[in-house]
């Protein structure tokens, strides 16, 4: 019986390698560039005999249809918008009201998620169990149901126009939305704007400088009253001299709904609740394990400096259970984006209702708008992982890890 | 997610296939036993389930009479219930062999989606749904009216062009379902649900209270309703074709479901014709001789269907109107089987 000697994995993936084309020189070079023709002539001919099958079938197909007009009107557009624009302007309109419930929601769903998780880790019994019963009952049950919960048994049980709830004369809630006076911007507009741009680079400027003094010579300065005097002041100066910088538009009503002001409709509303109570149900639960992660040595150490309970968590806790925190945490961004194409059950205008829906059926073109979706949400994703990673580095070099 | 999937299998096809979808439906459909029949998600009167899950309807009926055609039973049919926005992917992508779901016939849907129309099995026209306690009168006062609307329908882009050549405002609220649409117009997010006239009988039914709502008098579009084929065999659009006309035809000629046995032995030429008696027209067709036959005994002509389904027989109780034949002052007209 004879033996051999074991060699080491190393010299195993060593050899995959070079089986797989790891090779060096010339010879790995032209057949990485042989497999890469290869694709793409694939590819190729995949687009060219799909474009000849549907031309046989008489099915439309190409990108044209993006400069035909779209013929119907949408209840919600961030940018101007009407039925006699293309369907081009259509995808941006349903692309804008995706994000727009995307990052408000993100934003909703991290504060919710890090205040439950706080209170689940809080000492008070009857603060941990509510926080422990909201994330328990939330994430388990389904979101479409949610979604529909508050479309339709809460923002549905909300009176009538004619009967709206009325604050001040000029906001208006019914289940036609939340309609609220307009701002419209008057000649003081500009100057005001301006005004409180210095104000706040100067209290930017004044806060560095304090901290850096702080750092340095331990000095620590009180910067918070300076800043709000500029914030006020200089605004301030800017009304009396250039006149007030807007007046505000109040809705009326005016038959079945209310003219003037803006409105916000009660499907975006309903979405945004669902979509940020739901995910703020798992981001609790990641932020603490986050938190949890953080040895607890590292408090103890906090606490004996001399630390309150508040600055040990927001300085030495925290910044640790973010780099725990940070990748699941992206997950459940990507996880909302993708979720809020749930919209079209309750009417809400996002890029899958009026893009991948209306404008399909319209037009037919089921390849090329299933296509675009979808490399839209891809996109979508890719940029906010990139987001998160770039923020997780920079995490990690400002503790030198 | 039925419809990605859908179009995977359209892209799929489209882009491995070597030649053009295959021209031989009657064989496969053949083969497969079953004919399989795209339908609505639930629509009264024209396809929908009842408590023990058996189709009926209007719709319905035109895939019953072919399979009565096909396998003389009737029953030999898988319905597909699909949304608006998913119908035209199932029919391409070779999901469905016909579709039959209260689609109008429109010149663009006609060529760009690789498909035809057969014919049309109900002339219908768009129309409001308004509550009554709202005193409307007419569509003309619904100026500022928020309006519930299905969305992948011909009826969004009728309702922006009547309000926007009416001069008047309106805030439209599109749903995925007709489902959807009808409780989010129930739960008074909108004024209005519009849609073809004869879909608001339909949903009115479903409604907690029918008799507080009214369909206003005006009627904005026309909406003839059809069956639809892939392009490219000819033979099936054929007999989808003169499955329909069989049934006009029936009707006009006096064939009902009770004494279709008795006319069969008529010795009137025309008659003989259509019973197959004389000549082979069915043969021609594909089929058998006695296919009008098989038509009239499983599902009645087409004025019997009406009845049953969205007529004076049933719940809808919609009057004939455009729909009674021609030579009774409708517009329904087959050409003749000879």
């Amino acid at each position: 019986m004879s033996t051999e000697p074991r060699s080491p994995p190393s010299q195993f993936a060593a050899r995959l390698r070079h089986a797989l084309g790891g090779r060096a020189g010339w010879n790995g070079f032209v057949l990485q560039i042989v497999f890469v023709a290869a694709l793409v002539w694939i590819g190729y001919e995949i687009v060219a005999n799909a474009r000849a099958n549907l031309e046989a079938q008489r099915i439309t197909s190409g990108f044209g249809f993006l400069n035909n007009t779209a013929g119907f009107d949408v209840s919600q557009n961030l940018i101007p918008y009407s039925g006699s624009d293309t369907y081009t302007r259509v995808f941006l309109v349903g692309l804008l009201n995706t994000l727009l419930v995307s990052i408000i929601g993100i934003f909703f769903a991290t504060v919710i998620g890090f205040l439950v998780a706080l209170g689940r880790l809080s000492p008070n019994w009857l603060l941990s169990r509510i926080s422990g019963g909201y994330v328990e009952l939330i994430r388990n049950l389904p979101l479409l149901f949610q979604i529909l919960f508050w479309y339709l048994a809460v923002l549905a049980a909300l009176p009538n126009p004619r009967q709206s709830i009325s604050l001040f004369g000029s906001f208006f809630l019914s289940n036609r939305g939340l309609v609220i006076p307009r701002p419209i911007g008057n000649p003081g507009f500009e100057p005001f704007a301006f005004a409180l741009l210095i104000a706040m680079v100067a209290a930017i400027l004044l806060w560095r400088y304090a901290r850096r003094q702080h750092f340095q010579s331990g000095r620590v300065i009180t910067v918070w009253p300076y800043a709000l005097g500029l914030l006020a002041g200089l605004p301030l100066v800017s009304v009396l001299i250039f006149g007030t910088p807007v007046s505000f538009e109040v809705p009326v009503l005016k038959g079945f709904n209310f003219a003037g002001g803006s409105r916000v409709i009660p499907e975006f509303v309903a979405l945004t609740l669902a979509l940020s109570t739901y995910t703020a149900a798992f981001i609790a639960e990641i932020v603490r394990a986050g938190i949890l992660s953080v040895h607890k040595g590292q408090m103890e150490a906090g606490s004996s400096l001399g630390l309150h309970r508040g600055a040990v968590l927001r300085l030495i806790v925290i910044p640790q259970a973010l780099r725990v925190i940070l990748p699941p945490l992206t997950n459940q961004y990507l996880n909302l984006t993708k979720n809020s194409s749930l919209a079209v059950a309750i009417g809400y205008p996002d890029l899958v209702s009026v893009f991948a829906g209306t404008t399909l059926s319209q037009t037919g073109q089921a390849i090329e708008i299933i296509g675009i979706t979808m490399g839209v949400y891809l996109l979508i994703s890719l940029v906010t992982s990139a987001i998160m990673s770039f923020y997780g580095w920079r995490i990690g070099r400002s503790m030198g890890g | 997610m039925k419809r990605v999937s859908l179009v995977f299998t359209l892209a799929f096809a489209a882009a491995f296939s070597t030649q053009a979808a295959s021209a031989q439906t009657l064989k496969t459909v053949k083969d497969r036993g079953m004919l399989s029949c795209g339908v609505s998600q639930g629509l009264p009167g024209f396809s929908s389930p009842d408590d023990k899950g058996n189709w009926t309807g209007l719709d319905v009926d035109v895939c019953r009479a072919m399979a009565a055609v096909i396998f003389n039973d009737p029953t030999k049919v898988k319905f597909v219930p699909l949304s608006a926005k998913d119908r035209f992917t199932a029919l391409q992508s070779g999901e469905i062999d016909v579709l039959s779901r209260n689609t109008t016939w429109t010149l663009s849907r006609d060529t760009s989606l690789g498909a035809n129309f057969t014919g049309v099995t109900y002339y219908d026209g768009q129309g409001f749904l308004v509550k009554k306690s709202l005193k409307v009168n007419s569509a003309l006062e619904l100026n500022s009216a928020s309006v519930c609307v299905q969305t992948g329908t011909t009826t969004e882009q009728n309702l922006a062009d009547y309000f926007k050549s009416n001069n008047m405002k309106y805030e439209v609220i599109a749903f995925g379902t007709a489902d959807e649409t009808v409780k989010a117009y129930e739960s008074g997010r909108c004024d209005v649900f519009t849609s073809d006239v004869s879909q608001l009988y339909a949903e009115r039914l479903k409604l907690a209270n029918p008799a507080d709502h009214a369909v206003l008098p005006e009627v904005i579009s026309k909406e003839p309703l059809g069956p639809m084929v892939r392009h490219g065999d000819d033979q099936w659009f054929d007999l989808v074709k003169w499955t329909l006309f069989a049934m006009i035809d029936a009707e006009e000629l006096g064939i009902t479901q009770k004494n279709v046995d008795d006319m069969a032995k008529s010795d009137k030429p025309e008659l003989k014709r259509v019973f197959g008696t004389d000549g082979n027209l069915g043969e021609s067709l594909g089929v058998t001789k006695d296919w009008v036959a098989r038509i009239v005994k499983a599902v009645g002509n087409y004025g019997e269907s009406f009845d049953r389904n969205v007529g004076a027989g049933s719940k809808l109780g919609i009057a004939r109107g455009l729909n009674q034949l021609w030579n009774k002052g409708g517009i329904q007209y087959a050409p003749p089987i000879r």
